[in-house]
């Protein structure tokens, strides 16, 4: 039974990594990108983990394994936080659709960080 | 040596090679860019990738020591993103023309 269940989510959580990275490669700009990254990568991994927990049913195992995946699950927004913010003043350019840009208001600029880039 | 339970062999194959192949894909992105910071959000995928390998691989081969190879690799990879972006964030805030637009952020520095 255990290794059916581990069987399915190596499975699963392959798939997730790779529709992760082919929203690394499809997406149209930087914090598009961003979201796939960490969202579906942090799934994937985390059901791989948690798959090695299942397969081996040892106590050393499963606490090793859900440590791996807390540390995972803390480290990336924080991450993805660090990166999102130096890429919005950094001035990489958005999807040409993008027409939200909340951080303006907060910095007084007008509309996207640096209008030149536009 | 692989492990001796038949579907656990398929699908550790399986997500293997997935993982392989979306490995694959994001160091295309890692080199085509455009924006540095395209490529520090591929390095950071490529990181949380690389710990799900050594997760599947140490299903797959029957070997529990990789899960700690995983678990300090993690640690590193983190470390190593968040240095880029914070070097990312200073030589923005370097540029003069941000500089005017950001007197009132220089805690940010």
């Amino acid at each position: 039974m255990n290794e059916i269940i581990t069987a399915v989510l190596l499975v699963l959580g392959s798939l997730f990594s790779f529709v992760a990275a082919l929203g690394m490669l499809r997406l149209p700009d930087t914090v598009i990108r961003m979201h796939a990254a960490t969202k579906a990568g942090t799934l994937g991994a985390g059901l791989i983990l948690i798959g090695e927990a299942f397969f081996y049913a040892e106590l050393g195992i499963t606490l090793r394994a859900l440590a791996a995946i807390t540390f995972l699950l803390l480290t990336a927004p924080v991450a993805a936080h660090l990166i999102g913010r130096a890429a919005y003043f950094s001035n990489v350019k958005l999807w040409h659709k993008t027409w939200i840009d909340q951080l303006a208001e907060r910095y007084k600029t007008g509309g996207y960080f640096d209008p030149d880039h536009k | 040596m692989p492990v001796e339970s038949m579907p656990v062999a398929i699908a550790g194959q399986f997500a293997l090679a997935a993982l392989l192949i979306s490995i694959i894909l994001a160091l295309a992105r890692l080199v085509k860019g455009p924006a540095a910071a395209d490529r520090i959000v591929a390095l950071d995928l490529i990181s949380i990738l690389i710990v799900a390998f050594l997760a599947a691989y140490s299903i797959y081969a029957g070997e529990t020591s990789f899960l700690d190879v995983a678990i300090g690799y993690a640690l590193i990879a983190f470390l190593g993103t968040a240095a880029l972006a914070r070097f990312l964030m200073r030589s923005a805030l370097k540029k003069s023309e941000n500089r005017e637009k950001l007197e009132n952020m220089r805690h940010y520095e």
